[in-house]
């Protein structure tokens, strides 16, 4: 099997998708002729020509209100945002259409379409172009919201995505885009997004995480271990619908967790799963869930470095609710 | 025909000013002028129908019938729609059974949209009706969107937007127009004018002379039509989907209407609009136009009218019967088509509110008045 990047894993996937379904299309800014500003749809355009791979005039609002008439009309559209901070002027288009059509029109029209969209920092962006925006958008019902973790991970959740039959935002973590690489399969395979992988298995702390974030916890996780604390990762994949199940579980064997993400605190994904693991968990529970994130202070520049938990923010919070008592 | 000329065919008193559209027949003539006419029945027994508190909501179309048919008419029937919540005539004319639309006003277990959305917020596939929405303009862009799909595919459809001037200040305007313009697809932009949007005035929604030259800009041909003509509408419109079919793009066509009762059954539009202005544009209504040149070309008489009159309130008496006497539809359905397929949070909140009902009962329907 080849080593690849993310990057890679992921125009693999396109490609894939495209000469299997030609109901399949793609539609963004500077995502045909150039191949996207980071080179995810590269080769695409060249392939499919003008009609399947579609240069849109800049409006985010446009690019997704087409893809959801397209959709609606029956082909599988794959828009891409050029950056998640660039979403906005399409949130009313992703909140009130794509996620409602199949509710509100009884299930006699539905959004089969995949918006993809770079998501978090790790790039000096600033805060247009680093944010982490998960928490709007899982708190949309109807909307499936998906982040990869690894090469493999995003490929074979990609094609999952672009053949379910519901909306789905995937956030690429495009600090993971030329990262590292990883042993992926050739061709066509899917990854249930409805299930959170078990990164690393452990018996002490259970770590949750999503995204460019899982490979800081995995790093902290291997340093904690050298100072005895055995942690188990769960990297959740989805957010919306989430597999609380899998969290639940490991939570009741290591009686302690740790919800790790990028994004601000107040109202997050993270604060989910701690309400989750509290409600339901509490007799297993030796420790308070703790929660490392983003802080609720806007992206910065300059001090990007600081915003974003480092393993050794992670490490810190691993050894607090280890050692509670 | 530049955009600040109106298309008619018959002035204000309904005299033939031009000549007959080709291709329309008595036969087509007489079923644009029952159409018509159904709309307005149907529309006076939905306000009622909210008067009396047995629906919760309506909005009528009256004095748009004229604006509306004309466009219905030169669809074809595999076209796709994107109608706004004011279009109800379109789904009278394509022979809708008058139960679907009932049951969708009463949000029955029998209707389509399952309870979810508010009255004359239809989903209608059979007529390739799609799904409306309560937010301004946002189906501009889904139909510049599956009219590119039409393209990518090859097939020979075309789009149908529908909105009103207030529409034409969304951002889904502006993108749906330029997208649908770049890419040339068969797409039919219905910006009915009808001079108001709830109570804001056109001249407060655009400072553009007319809305059918926003078209200019973009890149596509902007007609303006007299909307209570509706054989002008009619021209207008299959020009348009001519040009749509046979790969000459887009077009924005206003039609010049008013808006002869309230937004909805919840406004009052004497708190804002001047009795002089109403009763001026009640001397153009589109059904009273209509029937006068009808009965110029003797394709009308009063008898015909009184006989449809009384078919089609018997018609609309048995629907509203039946949508009335259907329940509404059952608790765990309030789960169903989040997802294609119930996911397990869904499967457990569902599973802890039936249960609750098991233990505790009903749940009270407190009701609540729609106030806009």
């Amino acid at each position: 099997m080849p080593e690849i990047t993310m990057l890679k894993a992921i125009n693999d996937a396109l490609h894939i998708a495209m000469e299997k379904d030609d109901d399949v299309v793609m539609l963004g800014e500077d995502i045909g002729v150039k191949g996207g500003v980071f080179g995810t749809t590269e080769g695409l355009h060249a392939k499919y020509g003008d009609l399947r791979v579609m240069d849109t005039p800049l409006s985010e609002c446009g690019i997704i209100g087409t893809a959801v008439g397209m959709a609606i009309y029956g082909l599988k559209p794959v828009p891409e945002i050029q950056f998640q901070d660039f979403i906005f002027p399409a949130f009313d288009q992703i909140v009130s259409e794509m996620a409602k059509m199949r509710y509100r029109s009884g299930g006699h029209f539905t959004c089969p379409m995949v918006v993809r969209t770079p998501s978090g920092g790790g790039i000096r962006g600033g805060h247009y172009h680093s944010q982490s925006g998960e928490a709007y958008f899982a708190h949309t019902p109807g909307l499936r919201v998906v982040m990869p973790s690894t090469p493999r991970e995003a490929k074979g959740l990609m094609l999952s995505a672009i053949f379910c039959d519901d909306p789905v935002i995937f956030l690429e973590p495009k600090a993971l885009y030329r990262h590292s690489k990883e042993e992926v399969e050739d061709g066509f395979f899917t990854i249930d997004m409805d299930k959170a992988r078990i990164a690393r298995e452990g018996k002490d702390v259970t770590v949750c995480s999503w995204g460019a974030m899982v490979s800081i916890v995995m790093d902290a996780a291997k340093e904690a271990a050298e100072n005895g604390v055995d942690v188990e990762v769960i990297d959740m994949r989805s957010m919306l619908p989430w597999d609380a199940e899998t969290v639940l579980e490991s939570v009741r064997k290591t009686g302690r967790c740790l919800a790790v993400q990028e994004a601000p605190r107040t109202c997050s994904f993270a604060s989910e799963i701690a309400a989750t693991v509290a409600e339901k968990c509490i007799d297993s529970l030796e420790a308070p869930v703790g929660r490392v994130s983003g802080f609720d202070t806007p992206f910065p520049y300059t001090l990007e470095h600081v915003y974003k938990p480092d393993k050794k923010r992670v490490l810190n919070a691993i050894e607090y609710v280890a050692n509670w008592q | 025909m530049s955009t600040d000329e109106m298309l008619q065919v018959m002035d204000a008193p309904g005299k033939a000013k031009g000549k007959t559209p080709d291709g329309l027949k008595g036969d087509d003539l007489k079923k644009m002028f029952r159409a018509m006419f159904f709309t307005r029945l149907f529309d006076q027994r939905g306000m009622n129908l909210q008067r009396q508190g047995r629906i919760g909501f309506y909005v009528p179309s009256y004095g748009q019938e004229a604006s509306q048919i004309g466009a219905g008419y030169a669809m074809a029937d595999h076209d796709i729609l994107f109608p706004s919540y004011r279009v109800v005539s379109i789904a009278l004319l394509r022979g809708v059974d008058l139960r679907v639309l009932f049951n969708q006003a009463w949000g029955n277990a029998a209707d389509l949209c399952k309870g979810r959305q508010m009255p004359n917020h239809y989903a209608i596939p059979d007529i390739g009706w799609t799904s409306i929405s309560s937010p301004i303009g946002t189906q501009i862009t889904h139909a510049a969107g599956a009219a590119r799909a039409a393209q990518i595919r090859g097939e020979p459809k075309v789009s149908w937007a529908w909105f009103g001037d207030g529409g034409t200040s969304s951002n889904d305007f502006h993108a749906g127009m330029n997208f649908a313009a770049v890419w040339k697809s068969p797409c039919i932009f219905m910006c009915e004018n009808n001079h108001w949007a709830i109570s804001v005035p056109q001249e407060k929604q655009s400072a553009s002379a007319t809305f059918a030259e926003k078209a200019v800009a973009y890149g596509m041909p902007g007609i303006r039509v007299d909307g209570n003509d509706v054989l002008a509408v009619y021209e207008a419109c299959k020009e348009a989907r001519e040009r749509a079919e046979s790969g000459g793009g887009p077009t924005l066509i206003e039609t010049v209407t008013f808006r002869m009762g309230p937004h909805s059954s919840s406004d009052d539009p004497s708190k804002y609009q001047a009795k002089e202005l109403f009763e001026a544009w009640q001397e153009k209504d589109p059904i009273d136009r209509f029937r006068a040149w009808m009965k110029g070309k003797r394709l009308w008489t009063q008898k015909w009218e009184d006989e449809l009159k009384e078919e089609m309130l018997a018609e609309i008496a048995a629907a509203v019967e039946s949508a009335e006497s259907t329940p509404a539809p059952e608790v765990e359905t309030l789960f169903d088509d989040v997802y294609a397929d119930v996911p397990v949070m869904l499967q457990e909140q569902r599973a802890t509110l039936l249960d609750q009902i098991r233990r505790s009962g009903d749940i009270e329907d407190t009701g609540g008045a729609f106030p806009l």
